[in-house]
């Protein structure tokens, strides 16, 4: 593996920017790397050479015309869900499969008007439904630091090239922790900003209430800069916000003195058995040590979590996947009549969770059902809004798990709602729509396994507190260094071509 | 099915209106493509309006501020808060297979409508509201011959309407015949053509509208199993549907049966109303707020901003108040002249400029409607300003000109003249009623028309206005016609 790949997306930037290293070099590395890799892993549905290549080209141009580029020749992966003109933008599902996306998702353009080169197209859990990359129709990603695990999900894809240097920065979208979990179970920071900081014009919606495209990257560092050029007002998404962006750079910090982290009373990470609990006693300990004040703060509403969201969401999806119809785009299958075709296209383009989602939330939006379920969904949101703006008077940030246990075994969740007791610690932030980041944190080898799996600490924030935010999980990085202390298994596997070479 | 003139006075109607109004915009409702009728099939489209996976709504402020100064003309309230609601159900004209629409929160509520009847009697109609949403794309069945969906093998999609800005508005059941009907839904288009929201041309379908139908004894105050009406696509459908349906629903009532609630389509050739696949009632459309869209806040001080672009002075039914009940302008002209808003603003500025109306009003509909048939220009577009208009009326009423003159000099400020009074003064056209310069012509008359004379003094004493013209000619028609008489009789008479 040449030494360009490992490099962070900062040193990257800054070596291409220098003149060190040209664009091109950069991104023929990552693309030799990523055809040598990915047929493990998995990370990728489409590989774009020559789209990258191009944009390679065009940032080694304007580096020599003497434009300073933040993210120039960083090499990215692009979640599936994203458009980007001319390629293949699937969200994971077979009703897309073969749809080319005439336009480009803003949060994109950004980050290639920044310098950063699309590698490819990362796969995902079909319509982001999924904490797996399981639920994914077009293929399999792996965890590469366990090829027998998964990767997380539902920006599984994203996470996994991240961390098996397919690329130095992989756009994901949460809607209930979607960055957050795959990112922790990739040994990656994984950050999504508060709603309404990152335009979602382009990204295929899930739920449109609670979807946000946010980095994940191997620093958090890298994770600042993407979203530094990512964030900001869109006039093409009317919930994208018009408020100043606070350049998160300058608020990395090296100590936490002064800073309050809140512990949620009802998160009892005891439930997650011992040595995970023991992974999470430590982080707080090591907030503590930076100088950090640990204090108890309530959510009563914690555990109404799970039911809240998975009204919601289901109820914005059975809608917003209304239009995947056979009549304009994507998969058609044909039938006697025009809703013979809805029937069999939708039938054949979908896999199974989102049909469980379109239905439940076609069941709590009817009529006689609406206020039982989606208005009391709506107000318990408030209540978790408000719940934590209580949590917020006695702290600055909250600390707690990112997901429920490390990565696990491929077809180990096998009821819906082990799945989504995955997210049980990323879903209340969610539905406040705050600012939260997964930070590495420590190992656990899990019974019956053989390599330690790396564990994610989430920090959440008030609303639009993102620069305090990521100078906090800089600091806690820098001190603790958690996700240099095991490479990933991708690594020590020599490829058979590298084998009979060398 | 006719009902016998006995039968029909024992029923009264009651009718609601339900009509969706194309806005006149730049854009469509969410995208920027242009909002303009016809084109190219699929050329006025984008990510947005054509729901590709990912696009997003962004709503138009000009279709907002149209839809609260329709509602504003009409002493709608604005509540300061409003949003959009999704409309879910599967039809392959709707891109998103939702519409955005609103539910619970329309930008305007309540409202009266005033319209009036060929009698000149002013009614009301109130308004339960006017909301905003999107219009869908328009579907072509082929390869069946008839353009019927049954038979067709396939089906093509323009999307250039979808995402149109479109404005509901709904009455409350207070019309009462489909006289009403038609004149209400008049008063909405020419309100709307006033305020520059819409063009409301039916023809194209920018005014589609619906109405619910029921009938109860005179006297009675409960309200009769209804109807809906739909396929009514002029204002002469719309009377001729609500007519028949209004005949239909005696008939069944008189012979002992039951009005059935439904929806009904108007046949148009049949002249009959049918009914409409009950598929239609059965949807559940799971209506709500549309996450995509940030909800509206409407402040005072826009609203105040709104409120002043309304022309208070021109709205329909108070121009109508004026013309009618003020200058005592009979029905039909009235009704003619606010049909025709340029006009209607050029006699305004007539009656204005010459505190005239009667005058204003036989030149704007008499000869300048006239001209303006003869040469294609509008009145309000020709050489003929209403300053000078009024010089002309003043200088009839204070008979410094005769109705004869009158008419030359309006074809030549027609022509571009420019100021009647100036035109007199230079050409000393001002109709005299010096006696000597008269009894001049006289005198030569008499001499040069011994026949006529004779006739005259020997009783054939209708001759006068043989002569009294040819006087007048040899004037150049500045002779005072009275004088001229006048004169005559005394110098003829033996």
């Amino acid at each position: 593996m040449s030494e360009l790949v490992r490099m962070s997306a900062a040193r990257v930037a800054q070596a291409v920017n220098r003149g060190d290293v040209s664009a091109l070099e950069i991104t023929d590395a990552v693309l030799a790397h990523v055809d040598e890799v990915d047929d493990r892993v998995g990370a990728y549905l489409t590989r774009l050479h020559d789209l990258a290549r191009d944009a390679a080209r065009t940032v080694d141009r304007r580096v020599r015309s003497g434009e300073r580029l933040p993210l120039a020749a960083v090499p990215i992966a692009v979640k599936d869900n994203m458009c980007l003109t001319g390629t293949p933008t699937t969200a994971g599902s077979k009703i897309l499969q073969h749809w080319l996306s005439p336009y480009t998702c803003t949060a994109v353009r950004r980050m290639l008007d920044a310098g950063a080169i699309p590698i490819g197209k990362a796969n995902m859990d079909e319509f982001a439904m999924g904490s797996s990359c399981e639920n994914s129709a077009l293929g399999v990603t792996r965890n590469p630091y366990d090829l027998s695990r998964v990767p997380g999900g539902s920006s599984g894809g994203s996470a996994a090239a991240v961390a098996a240097y397919e690329a130095a920065i992989g756009l994901g979208s949460d809607t209930g922790g979607s960055i957050r979990e795959p990112a922790a179970f990739c040994n990656a920071v994984g950050f999504k900003p508060t709603y309404g900081r990152v335009s979602r014009y382009g990204l295929i919606a899930f739920a449109s209430s609670l979807d946000q495209i946010g980095p994940i990257a191997r620093t958090v560092e890298d994770a600042a800069l993407a979203y530094e050029a990512m964030a900001g007002h869109d006039p093409m998404d009317s919930t994208s916000i018009a408020r100043q962006v606070e350049a998160p750079g300058t608020a990395l910090r090296e100590d936490l003195k002064g800073v309050r982290v809140g512990i949620v009373k009802q998160f009892v990470t005891e439930r997650l058995g011992a040595t995970i609990h023991a992974v999470y006693r430590r982080a707080y300990e090591e907030l503590e040590a930076l100088g950090a004040t640990l204090v108890e703060v309530d959510l009563p509403t914690a555990d109404y979590g799970l039911a809240t969201y998975y009204l919601i969401a289901p109820a914005e999806c059975s809608s917003n996947l209304a239009r995947f119809d056979g009549v304009r785009y994507g998969l058609r299958v044909e039938g006697a009549d025009v809703g013979a075709m809805y029937e069999a296209t939708r039938a054949a383009g979908f896999g199974a969770e989102v049909k469980r989602r379109i239905l439940i939330g076609t069941y709590a939006l009817s009529s006689g059902y609406y206020d039982a379920y989606y208005v009391k969904a709506q107000k318990a949101r408030t209540m978790f809004a408000n719940d934590f703006r209580h949590a917020f008077a006695s702290c600055d940030l909250i600390a707690s798990p990112a997901a429920s246990s490390p990565a696990f075994e491929f077809n180990a969740k096998s009821d819906p709602y082990s799945m989504y007791m995955m997210d049980y610690y990323t879903i209340p932030m969610s539905l406040a729509g705050l600012p939260a980041i997964s930070v590495p944190c420590g190992w656990v080898t899990p019974e019956g396994g053989n390599r330690p799996l790396p564990m994610g600490l989430q920090l959440a924030a008030p609303l639009f507190e993102e620069a305090k935010l990521l100078g906090v999980a800089h600091a806690y990085e820098r001190a603790t260094a958690h996700a240099t202390n095991y490479a990933p298994e991708i690594d020590s596997q020599e490829s058979p071509t590298e084998a009979s070479t060398s | 099915m006719t009902v016998a003139e006995n039968v029909r006075t024992k029923y009264e109607a009651v009718i609601g209106i339900e009509c969706h109004v194309e806005l006149k915009t730049k854009t469509k409702m969410f995208c920027a493509c242009p909002n303009e009728f016809g084109g190219e099939p699929n050329s006025h489209v984008c990510p947005v309006c054509l729901a590709l996976p990912g696009a997003l709504p962004v709503a138009n402020k000009e279709a907002i501020e149209h839809l609260l100064l329709a509602g504003l003309a009409f002493g709608a309230q604005i509540p300061p808060f409003s949003k959009f609601d999704r409309k879910n159900y599967f039809y392959p004209d709707m891109p998103k297979n939702y519409q955005i629409s609103q539910y619970d929160m329309p930008l305007t509520q309540g409202g009266v409508v005033r319209y009036w009847l060929d009698d000149g009697t002013m009614k009301e109609c109130r308004l339960t509201r006017i909301h905003l949403e999107e219009d869908t794309g328009k579907s072509t069945h082929a390869g069946g011959g008839d353009g019927r969906i049954a038979g067709s093998r396939y089906s093509l999609i323009d999307f250039n309407r979808a995402g149109v800005p479109l404005m509901e508005c709904v009455s409350e059941p207070d019309i009462r015949s489909a006289e009403e009907a038609v004149a209400f839904l008049e008063a909405l288009k020419r309100t709307f053509v006033l305020l520059g929201v819409s063009d409301v041309k039916m023809e194209e379908g920018s005014l589609r509208c619906d109405a619910n139908v029921s009938i109860r004894p005179v006297g009675s105050t409960d309200y009769g199993t209804k109807t809906e009406i739909k396929n009514m696509n002029s204002f002469r459908s719309v009377h001729r549907a609500i007519q028949s349906e209004i005949e239909r629903q005696i008939g069944i009532v008189e012979s002992g049966g039951r009005i059935v609630q439904e929806t009904r389509g108007w046949d148009e050739t049949q002249g009959v109303t049918h009914p409409m696949r009950s598929k239609e009632q059965a949807h559940d459309y799971r209506y709500f707020p549309d996450p995509d869209l940030v909800p509206m806040e409407i402040d005072a001080t826009r609203l105040e901003s709104l409120k002043s672009r309304i022309p208070a002075d021109r709205l329909p039914w108070n121009r109508f108040a004026r013309y009618h009940g003020e200058y005592r302008i009979d029905v039909k002209q009235a009704s003619q002249l606010i049909e025709n808003l340029p006009l209607a603003d050029y006699f305004d500025r007539c009656v204005e400029a010459s505190k005239n109306p009667q005058q204003s009003m036989n030149f704007v509909l008499g000869d300048l409607s006239r001209l303006a048939n003869e040469t294609g220009t509008p009145v309000a577009d020709s050489a003929v300003t209403p300053p000078h208009l009024a010089e002309l009326i003043a200088l009839v009423q204070a008979r410094t000109i005769n109705s004869k003159i009158a008419k030359e000099l309006l074809q030549r400020m027609w022509n571009g003249e420019g100021s009647p009074r100036a035109v007199v003064e230079k050409e000393g056209l001002a109709q005299t009623s010096d006696a000597s310069e008269i009894e001049k012509f006289v005198a030569e008359v008499i001499a040069s028309n011994a026949a006529a004379v004779a006739d005259y003094q020997s009783g054939k004493t209708n001759i006068l206005g043989f002569l009294t013209g040819q006087v007048m000619k040899a004037s150049r028609g500045k002779a005072n016609p009275a004088l001229v008489q006048e004169l005559l009789k005394s110098k003829l008479s033996p």
